[in-house]
This record gives C-alpha cells, structure tokens and sequence, in this order.
C-alpha cells in the first residue's frame, strides 16, 4: 500500500517493535483457532469420502471437478444474484437513513443507533421464525395489504425467494447503515453547502459530492451486507422452504445429510475465495478512494 | 464528532458478544457442575421429550440433564462423526441404529437394569436392526403417511398420487428427510423403500423433480403448524405432528397409502463415549416407566412401545390411527434398512434434487 511510508513517520519504528509482544495472544489465538482449522479444512477438502460419511484420507482433486458441473455453478450464481440484490436493497434503504441519523440532533443520535441495532438483542433464528409467522397466508403482511385494499387475495409470501430476500434485508440492514452513518457523519456539511452556492443540482451534489466523499463507508456498508448473505443459509431454509439453495445451504447439505466432508470443505473454499476478492477489491477501492481524496 | 466512532465500537463489540454467545452451546465433556450434580448428556429430535418429564428424573436422581437436539437421522450421525463427544443417551431411528452399530459408535446395554424395557409391544420385540436388543431400546414408534385437510379434499386420497396432483400446487409439504422422500416415492413406483438399484432411483428422482413445482415447503418440523394453519392442506410426515394438527384443526386426517409406506422406531441407545453409561441406563429405564412413557406418547401424539403404557393413553390417544397405527396397516409397511454403499445413490439423487 502506498499510503504506508506517508504513515510511518508518525508512529516512531522501534516502540512499534518492542510492544510486538503485546500481539502475540492476538496472534496465538488466530492461528489456532483460525488458521489451523483453515488449513485442515483445505486439507480436508482434497481427500475421500467413506461409505457412511468420515474421512478417507486418499488424496483427489475429484471434488473440486465435481463442482464443475452445471448445478453448482447455478446456485453460484442464485447466491450472487440474492446477495447482490440484497446489498443493493440495504444501501438504498439504509443511505437516507444513516444520512438523517448522523444529520439529527447529536443528543438523539445514540437513541436511534440503538434503535437501529436493537434487533440484535433477540437471537436471529426466533427473529426468522417471527417472520415466518408476519408471511404467513393468514399472517400479519397479507391481513395489512387486503385491509388496505391492495390485494384481494392473500399473496403467496412465505417459502418465496421475495421472503428470502426480505428476510435477508432485514438481517443486514444495520451493518449497512453503522458504516454509512460514521461516513456521513464525517462528512463536512461546508462542503456540501458550497456545491449547493456554486448552483449544484440536487442530484449532482449527491453524485459528486456526498457519495465520493462517503465512499469508504458505502463499500464498506456493501462488503459488510454482501458477505453474510452470500454464505446465508438460515434465511434461504426457513423462509423459502428449503427449495432453493444458496451456496450455505450446500455447504451445510453436504457437511450435516448427505456427510461429504470433502465436498463440503471444497464448495467452503471456493465460497472463501469469492469472499476473498469481495475483500481485495473492497481495499483497493477504499484506497484509492482516500488516495484521491487526499491528492485534493 | 470521535465518541461516534467510539460508540459503534462499543455496538459492535456487544455484537459480536452476542454472536459469541450462541456457540456456546456444545455439550460439557466435563460431567461435573459447580455443585458436582453429574450431568447426563441427551441428545434427541427437537421437541421430543416433554420438560416436566426430564424435571421429574433430575428432582428423582439428583442430576442435570441437558437436552440438546438434532433434526435428521443423517445430522445426528454427522455430528457425532465429527468427534462430538460428551452425549450419553442418543435416540436414532431404526436403520441408523445399524449403522451406528456398524460403526461402533453405540455400548451395549446391561438388560439387567432396565426391567422397563422388557415390557415391549409384541411386534416390536426382535426388530431386525438388533435383533437380541443388545445396543438399543424402541422408544416410539409410528408411520409415515399423509396429512390432510379434509374440508379441502373431498374424497379421501388412499394413493401417494395425491402428491403429484396439480389442483393442490403449492399447498404441499414433504419431509425434508432424503431416505423419506425416497421411501415414499419408491413405494409409490412399487418398489421397496430400500433399493439399491441405480435406475431405480434414478427414476424415483425424476419424480421428484416433476413434484418439486407443487411443493410449497421440505420440512421436518413445522408441518404440523402449516397443515393447522391451513398455509398446507397435503403433508407428508410421521404420524404425531398429524396428529398434534388435528387437535387444532379437527378437518385434518391421516392416511397411511394403500402402496406401503415407512415403519420406524426411534430407540434409545448409550452412546460408547458416554461420561456416565450407568446413570444413562437409569434414565433409559425411567423413559420406558409405563407412566412416563404413557405421558410422553400424550404429549408428542406418538406410539410408545411399551405395552403396559398403551393401557395408560386416552383412548383417544389410542385410537387414533395417526399415533397408534391399527394392526391390520402393518403388513403393508415396511422397516427402512441400513443400505450401506447404496446411500451414495441417494445422497446424489437428494443433492440434486435440492439443488435444481
């Protein structure tokens, strides 16, 4: 990284190396419980099956060939399709929202933060099967849409990839809205009343102004939402009734039914690795971004 | 402008606490609590033993038990393969009793101390998965049929057909369990539940697949609140769930297909890690006191084994052929066997099935 010479004149070089010790628990605790089941997982994932599930440790790149066939690749791509749209959902329910949290008075914005994250205090799983009740042909949703008129018939909801998706909005929300509201929060609002006296419109203070300089808290809002939902498998189950996976539900398929470990352990990886270049790609934009923010 | 920051480090930290907290469920290999009470480990299908029920034997030995619960035949094996250890009592059903067996994950049991156990249902004393009982004891026992609301199906279906009839699309719920899907599909091709032959379940896939479109929901656990609700008015499943539904809906019947359909017991067995094999034993015995086991077989709206306990049950308990099924169904119902390497056929097939 570029930025990395530009900082180090302020941390001073030796103090930095003396205090290393202070990251070895850090770093103990990482690699045992981190890095070691990592790498046995890796391992794990070029063996055998037995007949009854278990390991056979005969080495085969057969079940990342196996992963080749077409089926896989579909529910690759159902799973990037749903986390893709969930992100997307998040960021334009969650930008207005961070946008006015950070924008309100500041003895109120630690009320609606918490408000924000209050979810979090019940366990996710009661909070999916709440939904599953709110879905429901009789449930709350279809009673709201036919008293208002809406629908006439109760709406096919529940076991739909519209509840995954719902669901899996729902779930994410706030790790989209806490990096955005820190990013808006740092926003100067001298800027933007600048854009405003130079006869900006609306939407290009919008577009060059407040999202270049929020960018870092959008992508990282993004990576924060898309992350979780593209390795979802609670949601997909119980909301669209275990009728199409995603790729946590294959996962979970082969390590708990059918006991393919291997398998298992390979669909692991290759999820790890679109995790991976999800991450890589979040840093170079986030770099770059600061980089040119800086050069101004 | 800082204590923002600092503040959604703080959230986060509670996050990630919260997180924290619900992985530390695993079961203590350590058998003794604080107050050195042993602590007996079980481990069994989600909502299948009532709590006053595990309250009384804790009050009666003075232990902890702690329940914890698996959702499948397949998950339950799965996790004990992975080196879960610490569990003393499981409760896998019939064919998962000889894999088990086979893969030496059971104890054998002392019969001297479980006088409660002897006392079995005639026909379900030598099952063929253990024939002299050595490693495991039928608990409860039922079939697997179809659940249906009969305010919206006239005619009572007697075939497993009716889950390919496209007047109820999307009103149809099938156990999310592979070797049930498989057994009911198989049966309905007049084949045997536990074939092995690659075509055979090729072809029974394939059906599947042509049912998959009507199916609203694979489920285990909650067909009995969708057929009660009415989200379902078709569910295959075990009998009790069928039967807790009726008691909310009294328009829901349950039909056992005229072309066979599952046999099971699920049977209690002592796991060979167990922590405490002589405590499990107690606990074993007490399962199968005709009293208790007559309130658990109330409770779940499944058939105990135990033959003082069916003179125990409601009559209405007892006549209801969704828990108790009636004596001239059993010659068309079929036990589900180990199938050794065949069930690579059907983890495949299953796979593919949900994967599409």
């Amino acid at each position: 990284m570029p930025d990395h010479d530009r900082a180090s004149p302020h941390a001073p070089g030796r103090s930095s190396c003396r205090s290393c010790w202070l990251a070895a628990p850090g770093l103990l605790w990482m690699g045992l419980l981190f890095l070691a089941p990592l790498g046995l997982v890796f391992a794990i994932s070029f063996a055998s099956r037995g007949t009854y599930g278990g390991i056979v440790w005969e080495f085969t790149a057969a079940n990342y060939l196996d992963l080749l066939h077409p089926l896989y690749g579909k529910i690759l791509g159902q799973s990037l399709w749903y986390a893709s749209l969930t992100t997307a959902i998040c960021f334009v329910l969650g930008f207005p929202l961070a946008y006015v949290i950070a924008r309100s008075p500041a003895r109120w914005q630690p009320v609606l933060l918490l408000l924000v994250m209050l979810p979090f205090w019940t366990n996710f799983l009661v909070r999916t099967y709440a939904w599953m009740i709110l879905l429901r042909q009789d449930g709350l949703a279809n009673r709201f849409l036919m008293g208002l008129g809406v629908v006439d018939a109760p709406l096919e909801l529940l076991y739909t990839p519209t509840a995954v998706v719902i669901g899996l909005v729902y779930g994410y929300l706030p790790f989209m809205v806490l990096p955005l509201y820190v990013a808006v929060e740092r926003l100067d609002p001298l800027l933007v009343e600048a854009a405003w006296d130079l006869y900006a419109s609306r939407w290009s203070v919008f577009t060059r102004v407040v999202v270049p300089l929020t960018m870092p808290g959008i992508v990282g809002g993004c990576v924060l939402v898309f992350i979780p939902s593209i390795g979802a498998f609670i949601t997909p189950d119980l909301l669209g009734g275990a009728r199409s996976m995603m790729i946590g539900n294959l996962i979970q398929h082969e390590y708990l039914v059918v006991r393919d470990w291997p398998l298992g352990s390979a669909v692991s990886f290759v999820l790890m690795a679109i995790v991976m270049a999800a991450v890589v790609l979040y840093y170079r934009h986030a770099g770059r971004t600061a980089e040119t923010l800086e050069g101004r | 402008m800082g204590t923002g920051l600092q503040r959604i480090g703080l959230w986060l930290f509670c996050l990630l606490a919260l997180i924290g907290g619900l992985s530390a469920c695993e079961p203590n290999p350590e058998g003794n609590s604080a107050e050195s009470r042993p602590v007996l480990h079980y481990f069994t299908w989600s909502d299948y033993v009532g709590p006053e029920i595990i309250q009384e034997f804790e009050r009666r030995e003075r232990v902890k038990v702690v329940v914890d619960t698996f959702s499948s035949n397949e998950e339950l094996l799965a996790k004990l393969q992975s080196g879960a250890t610490g569990y003393d009592v499981a409760v896998p059903s019939d064919f998962m009793v000889a894999i088990m067996i086979q893969q030496g994950l059971l104890s054998e049991l002392d019969r001297q101390e479980l006088p409660h156990a002897a006392l079995l249902e005639p026909h379900l004393q030598a099952l063929p998965f253990d024939p002299e009982g050595r490693y495991s004891v039928p608990y409860l026992w039922g079939t697997v049929g179809i659940g249906y609301d009969s305010a919206v199906i006239p005619t009572p279906p007697d075939s497993w057909a009716i889950l390919w009839d496209p007047r109820y699309k999307g009103r149809i719920s099938m156990l999310n369990d592979q070797r049930e899907v498989f057994g009911a599909v198989l049966r309905s091709m007049g084949q045997s539940m536990n074939s092995t032959d690659p075509q055979v379940i090729e072809a029974a896939k394939e059906r599947l697949l042509r049912q998959k479109p009507l199916v609203k929901t694979y489920t285990s656990d909650h067909y009995d609140q969708l057929l009660a609700s009415g989200e379902v008015v078709l569910a295959h499943g075990w009998g009790g769930p069928v039967a807790r539904a009726m008691a909310e809906r009294p328009s829901i019947r349950y039909v056992v297909p005229k072309e066979g359909a599952t046999l099971w017991a699920d049977c209690l067995v002592v796991l060979r890690t167990a922590p405490h094999k002589q405590l499990a034993m107690r606990f074993i015995n007490y399962l199968m006191e005709p009293d208790v086991a007559a309130r658990t077989s109330e409770r779940l709206r499944f058939a105990s084994t135990s033959r003082p306990a069916r003179e125990l049950v409601a009559a209405s308990t007892r006549d209801n052929p969704a828990v108790y099924p009636p004596p001239d169904q059993l010659d068309r119902l079929e036990w589900m066997q180990d199938v050794g390497r065949g069930i690579r056929l059907y983890d495949r097939a299953w796979t593919e099935l949900k994967m599409q």
